[in-house]
């Protein structure tokens, strides 16, 4: 079953990125400690984006009429693999590059397109994403935030949380109901991008348990917007946002979210020069598991690639992917305590520490594992 | 033929073949002749075998989709195997005895079990300097007494006075180990169909059993499994011969991790049929336990990927493209 997810490989042209970004991402981390490298893609540096964003190394997917590369989700691959690999920070122009631009390309007006995407590639428009509210979490349809027409255009009111990135971007691509009331579900819902810098929004962040304010609440009251602030077709949003969703939810960020720790504890064994039976099993089999995610993660690019919405494949990655990120941490905490006469780095301990604390939002962001097991078994046919 | 018309006629061929009856009668000890003659008939056990010498040429990779059928379809016969013996016997340069032929590992003296020790005219041993082709009479294959069961325990540590023919570097574990997991690939997505369609069918508290959410919850995971097992397979596969023993050990890790995990709920979606011998699922239940056991289980690879990967000092995703996508 699901055979159309099957091996695939980078083409060539594609792999040839890899030099030019991984010279990039040395030199971003340099100075950082292993525990700030864990942040992984949370890590927020809009210098770098910008930087990336000169050498064309964003909006890879895009074609080149918009400033982007007119490539493929391949291109993006290699360039997302190797940042999270040397745990550069790729937050601010991430949410953009994955799936707003591509929103925009597939949904937006040729003046929006216009407008929009040439800067995306520069690394210049940075973009987060309005779903979740405090009473819509895995149930999104029942969001409650309204946008209504105005002789002017649009004015929003209501309020979304855990808005990651919300307080450094430029703009925010919400799931707003435009019509009908909640009981309605997916009927009356539409996405609106908002200029973050009109009156009425206040942006509050919300400390995580790490200790970083990554994501905040976003209150939104009276804000006025223009009719083009409407992306797509009014009504469509659940649609739009199940195809944006295909996105999130298939890149290699699924699996390599644990890999610098991963990494790190491997550095610690070689040091040690531990090599028992004990220590090869364990490290073979994170090894066989991280091999094959990738191999999953791969055949997930090249559907996307052909065109289509994995929107299945990518949650059975995703959901295998992120069960061993989160496993990772708890199975190296363990080696590592249970090694007395092992010294244990102090930026090994933090990472493996960040790591631990931070694990649970790696299967609730974009999606919990419930929600992605509950469309895996409707994929089963099952519902 | 196109890679799925060959994979369709295949297909064919074992349904027909294969029906569970046929297997049943075939792993309580009756003759496997008619099984076989259809399958030898077909032509498809000289995949492997090059060109020049007549047969397909065909690689690794082209042949997988066949090698998971033949988990898909519970075969009773190592005929993955005989197309590998029958590809490096002609290299050798040797004549192709009929029958099937099985794989067999010596190197570490008896009591290892052998799949298809039972229903094997003759097995290709590996003795760690040599590879040897022994009848299957003279081979010392000692039935295990598991019911149902067509592996046998290998007794012979000695030349069996067969043919030899050279041994590939790593000898013949790492191309065993891979068949097991293709098969095991394939009798898991088998198990993952039957368990879908059961719990579908099967009505409690006034709905089919597959609307409750603890049971979508756990089919998805086995879902999950059985994706997985089906890509490390083809990635142990892409890089053709000789195998990489990284990939090999990545395929039969993920592989003999599920295993157990995709029987149980197998069976606990089934309830108490699926216990049951006139049920089909024992029949495939009970091959993923013993592939997951047969050329090394997961431990046994992950110590050699293990060992691999703590002698490079290299990033683990620079190592993974290296050494197991190259």
């Amino acid at each position: 079953m699901f055979d159309t997810l099957t091996l695939a490989r980078l083409p060539e042209e594609d792999e040839a990125l890899r030099p030019l970004v991984r010279q990039l991402a040395q030199d971003a981390v340099a100075q950082m400690p292993m525990d700030a490298r864990a942040r992984s893609w949370s890590g927020f540096d809009a210098a770098f984006s910008r930087k990336l964003g000169q050498e064309g190394l964003l909006g890879l997917t895009l074609p080149k009429e918009y400033g982007g590369g007119g490539r493929g989700p391949f291109a993006r691959f290699v360039v997302v693999e190797e940042l999270l690999n040397a745990g550069a920070p790729p937050a601010a122009h991430w949410i953009a590059d994955r799936q707003s631009a591509p929103l925009i390309l597939n949904f937006g007006t040729e003046e929006q397109r216009q407008f929009y995407l040439p800067r995306i590639c520069k690394g210049e428009a940075l973009f987060c994403i309005g779903m979740s509210e405090p009473g819509s979490g895995s149930d999104l349809a029942s969001v409650r935030t309204r946008a209504e027409r105005t002789e002017s255009g649009w004015r929003v009111n209501g309020q979304k949380i855990w808005t990651t990135n919300s307080l450094h971007s430029d703009y925010m691509i919400a799931l707003l109901r435009t019509s009908g009331n909640p009981q309605d579900r997916h009927k009356g819902l539409s996405q609106l991008i908002i200029d973050l810098k009109v009156p009425g929004i206040t942006i509050r962040p919300i400390t995580d348990l790490a200790g970083d304010a990554y994501f905040s609440e976003v209150f939104l009251e009276d804000v006025d917007l223009p009719p083009d602030a409407l992306i797509g077709t009014e009504g469509e949003g659940w649609k739009q946002v199940t195809a944006e969703l295909a996105f999130e939810r298939s890149g290699p960020e699924r699996i390599y979210s644990s890999v610098v720790l991963l990494d790190g504890w491997i550095a610690h064994l070689r040091k040690h020069g531990r090599i028992d039976d004990a220590t090869r099993a364990l490290v073979g089999d994170f090894t066989a598991r991280l091999a094959t995610l990738r191999a999953m993660s791969i055949a997930c690019t090249a559907r996307l690639a052909a065109g289509e919405s994995p929107v299945v494949e990518a949650s059975i990655t995703k959901d295998l992917g992120t069960s061993f990120e989160q496993e990772l941490p708890n199975a190296i905490g363990d080696d590592l305590a249970s090694h007395p006469g092992e010294a244990i780095a102090a930026e090994l301990y933090r990472a493996l520490a960040f790591v631990a604390q931070i694990a649970p939002s790696f299967s609730l962001r974009g999606g919990t594992r419930e929600i992605l097991r509950g469309i895996i078994a409707r994929g089963l046919g099952l519902r | 033929m196109e890679n799925n018309e060959l994979l369709e006629h295949f297909d064919r061929m074992l349904r027909s073949a294969c029906t569970p009856a046929a297997i049943r009668e075939v792993e309580e000890g009756g003759s496997f002749d008619s099984m076989w003659e259809p399958i030898a008939q077909s032509g498809f056990l000289d995949a492997l075998v090059s060109e020049n010498a007549g047969g397909f040429g065909l690689t690794l990779a082209e042949i997988q989709p066949l090698l998971r059928a033949l988990g898909r379809h519970a075969v009773p016969l190592p005929v993955g195997e005989t197309m590998v013996a029958r590809a490096m016997l002609a290299n050798a340069g040797l004549d192709l005895p009929p029958g099937p032929i099985t794989l067999a590992v010596a190197l570490h003296g008896a009591g290892m079990p052998v799949p298809f020790g039972k229903t094997c005219a003759h097995a290709l041993v590996d003795f760690g300097d040599v590879c040897e082709l022994v009848s299957a009479d003279a081979a010392g294959l000692v039935t295990t007494g598991v019911r149902g069961s067509v592996d046998a325990m290998l007794t012979l540590t000695g030349s069996g006075g067969g043919r030899h023919i050279e041994r590939p570097d790593n000898g013949l574990l790492p191309i065993a180990a891979v068949l097991r997991a293709i098969s095991m690939a394939g009798a898991a997505d088998h198990l993952l169909e039957m368990t879908t369609a059961y719990a579908n069918e099967r009505v409690q508290f006034g709905k089919p059993i597959g609307r409750q959410q603890a049971l979508q919850q756990q089919l998805a995971v086995m879902a999950e499994d059985v994706v997985a097992m089906r890509m490390a397979a083809q990635l142990a596969c892409a890089g053709g011969w000789p195998l990489n023993l990284a990939a090999v050990a990545t395929a039969k890790s993920i592989a003999s991790t599920a295993a157990p995990r995709i029987a149980a709920t197998a069976h606990a979606v089934h309830g108490a049929i699926g216990i049951s011998e006139e049920f089909d699922l024992q029949l495939y239940t009970r091959r993923l336990h013993e592939w997951r056991l047969a050329h090394g289980a997961e431990t046994y690879w992950n110590r050699i990927l293990g060992a691999a990967r703590l002698e490079a000092d290299r990033c683990s995703i620079d190592w993974i493209r290296d050494a197991i996508f190259a």
